[in-house]
């Protein structure tokens, strides 16, 4: 086998510990008396480490290329089944309360 | 080695790589929506049931879910170091971090493990053993339905990454991968990372929740 020259390891080694410092941070808004904010802070920085891991670890950075319609199109056709679950919810009566 | 001549119906390796990641990648839009609509389902029953969901959360074990978490992203990042060896062709580097993501991943079952009997001791395993304590409605077996659910289906997707790894660790020992080929370990890389994304987002919806004191 023919050895080259990896890439640099700079990029994943600093999004591993931008990843690590954001579950820390959502350790602690765990015990913050934050009210209703407490979901907002938390798939915050949920959605920040997925975006990490989507444009570093799974090499979405970069130029164009078809793989970013894929990796939209799940994306896309969930915000349908949000969108739509969302409204029914929002507008049906009797639904159970506690 | 492999031979270094694509399949009959890739004109070049570079497309038939491309072809690959691209399948990966439709198959993981399936599991977008596959987890999403579960996430969606724990939302709406939060957001009716916000103090139920609260008192229940309470019991989830936070310090498991931490270190799961650090462990599978600890995962992706030695995967991807793999990935990167791997296509430079330093096969010892690229089997040694096979095998620590593979190790980790073991890990993570161990946890997740450890974890699960605790929570049957501690009564949180709805129809089997569940603990109903003062201020608790039905609504709060829903909480832990979710919870037995999801991780259990992240569990099965850890356990089927896991054995892909060990192949293509095993497979990288025979030599199988070349900066020529490499096109297994992207796919697979592929889907090790998504399987962490799916818990940054369990993670979210389980344990932060009901700690503060109010």
């Amino acid at each position: 086998m023919s050895v080259g020259k990896p890439e640099p390891i700079a990029p994943y080694v600093i999004g591993w510990a931008v990843m690590m410092l954001l579950l820390g941070l959502s350790v602690l808004s765990a015990y913050l008396d934050i009210g209703i904010f407490h979901p907002v802070v938390n798939f915050g920085i949920a959605a920040t480490q997925a975006a990490i891991i989507f444009i570093i670890f799974m090499r979405l950075r970069g130029r164009p290329s078809l793989k970013w319609v894929f990796a939209a199109a799940g994306f896309f056709w969930l915000m349908f089944l949000y969108g739509i679950s969302t409204v029914d919810y929002a507008t049906r009566s009797g639904f159970p309360s506690q | 080695m492999r031979s270094l001549a694509p399949e009959p119906q890739f004109a070049t390796l570079e497309q038939q790589t491309e072809t690959a990641q691209l399948g990966m990648w439709a198959f993981i839009a399936t599991e977008v929506m596959f987890f999403g609509a579960l996430i969606f389902t724990y939302m709406i029953y939060r957001v009716t049931y916000w103090e139920q969901f609260r008192l229940a959360a309470h019991d989830s074990q936070i310090l498991n879910g931490s270190i799961n978490e650090a462990l599978l992203l600890t995962s992706s990042l030695t995967m991807i170091l793999a990935i990167n060896y791997g296509k430079a062709g330093r096969n010892d580097r690229l089997v040694a971090f096979l095998l620590a993501t593979a190790f980790l991943g073991l890990c993570f079952l161990g946890v997740k493990g450890w974890e699960y009997v605790e929570d049957y001791n501690s009564g949180s395993v709805p129809s089997m053993n569940f603990l109903f304590k003062s201020d608790y409605h039905a609504p709060t077996e829903l909480f832990w339905i979710f919870y037995w659910i999801s991780t259990g289906f992240h569990t099965l997707h850890v356990t089927v990454g896991i054995g892909l790894v060990m192949l293509l660790a095993w497979q990288a020992h025979r030599r199988k991968f070349s900066p020529n080929y490499f096109s297994p370990l992207e796919v697979v890389g592929l889907y090790w990372s998504f399987v962490d994304t799916v818990w940054v987002f369990l993670f979210a919806a389980i344990y932060p929740l009901g700690r503060a004191v109010t």
